[in-house]
């Protein structure tokens, strides 16, 4: 069983600061990540990446486990439909994401915490973008679940 | 094997929320195969727990473990009683047979079951589970091209087709039922024995199966 343990983070007291789990697969969605440090694209300090030999190798409590060790959100990011490394990984793991999401639900989860996407590896500033709209939304559900209605505050202290 | 399927979650979470600490114990054989209570399947439902104890504030301490089959004793070893002997009730997630065998073996604890038992069945591709056999305690599949009337017809039809029979399925669920007989014509005909058709079947003599009472095997030669 892969170590989902999120680190207890010294700010983690301050709404904004959510924990966010990224199952990536080697091939496509990591090497998006490493490209985006590259090209000096930003993105949100609060994504821990775990890295997958493909994200085909995701078990349904590899995501479970990450929320319960506290993560406020998973994202899954795997290749392009018909992009899979191993052939059909991608689209198994989109499955899971699906039985996942319901499971959480079962659980009063929010499923909408738990996310797949799909990334290239030529596309670091989706990888970007997509982690900055997810930690995003993933901030405003927790502000929801802490009683707020997620649009009175600024994001991330520029209005945002 | 026998067949399962996980009961739903509220079900279980009413049952472990009655105490502290419960024990999700798996089944390393059947329900394994069938992938709903094997340990992959305690390891999610233990986390669903959790999460759900936490998002409610219940307190409920989850431990988990599997051992490679409920229903034989030569399996609850040492580990497995000093286990229950710590938690205040089991959920099983054994079939029928495990989630009893089990309440014998530690009689001083409330042991609930977390799936339905469903069926003898095979398993026909990855994720799809059909039955085969119904455990009639007398076999007649030679008679019938080795496909089971009594389990693989809706009405158990010994002398089949039925009118409700319609392009090789059943009326009774035409999207995943094969009509039994069918199946039985296409076997005999491939094996050249339409002819033994032809036979009017017996009656059959229901006592061996559950008609009889709950039924038991006694090996002497096997006995120690």
């Amino acid at each position: 069983m892969m170590e989902t343990k999120v680190e207890e983070h010294p700010c983690s007291a301050a709404a904004d600061d959510v924990r966010i789990i990224a199952f990536c697969c080697h091939y496509c969605a990591f090497t998006a990540a490493d490209l985006a440090g590259t090209m000096r694209q930003q993105y949100p300090p609060n994504i821990r990446i775990v890295r997958l030999p493909c994200t085909g190798r995701l078990e349904v409590n590899m995501i479970l486990q990450a929320f319960v060790d506290g993560a406020d959100g998973v994202l899954v990011a795997g290749c392009e439909p018909g992009g899979c490394h191993f052939i059909k990984g991608n689209l198994r793991a989109r499955k899971r994401v699906d039985y996942t999401r319901k499971l959480l639900s079962e659980a009063g989860i929010d499923p909408d915490r738990l996310e797949m996407y799909y990334i290239a590896a030529s596309e670091g500033p989706l990888f970007a973008q997509t982690s900055r709209e997810f930690t995003e939304k993933i901030q405003q559900l927790k502000r929801q679940r802490a009683g707020g209605d997620g649009t009175s505050q600024s994001m991330n202290g520029d209005g945002t | 094997m026998i067949t399962a399927e996980r009961k739903p979650f509220e079900e279980i979470y009413e049952c472990a929320k009655r105490h502290k600490r419960v024990l999700l114990l798996g089944c390393g054989t059947c329900v394994t195969v069938c992938m709903a209570g094997g340990e992959k399947e305690v390891g999610i439902l233990a986390s669903q727990i959790r999460l759900a104890a936490r998002e409610r504030g219940d307190e409920i301490t989850i431990d988990e473990h599997t051992i490679t089959r409920q229903c034989d004793a030569e399996f609850f070893d040492e580990a497995i009683t000093r286990k229950a002997a710590e938690v205040d009730a089991i959920i099983s997630m054994g079939c029928g047979v495990g989630v009893q065998f089990c309440s014998e073996r530690f009689p001083d604890k409330i042991v609930y079951p977390a799936v339905n038992t469903k069926f003898y069945g095979a398993t026909v591709e990855q994720g799809v589970w059909s039955e085969r056999c119904a455990g009639c305690g007398e076999c007649i599949v030679a008679a019938f091209g080795g496909v089971c009337p009594v389990a693989r017809c809706s009405k158990s039809l010994l002398n089949g087709p039925c009118g409700g029979s319609s392009e090789g399925m059943c009326e009774v669920d035409p999207e995943h039922t094969q009509c039994a007989w069918q199946l039985i014509y296409d076997r005999m005909e491939k094996l050249g024995r339409l002819d033994e058709l032809e036979e009017v079947q017996p009656l059959k003599d229901w006592s061996h199966h559950r008609d009889g009472g709950p039924r038991t095997i006694v090996r002497e030669d096997m006995k120690l």
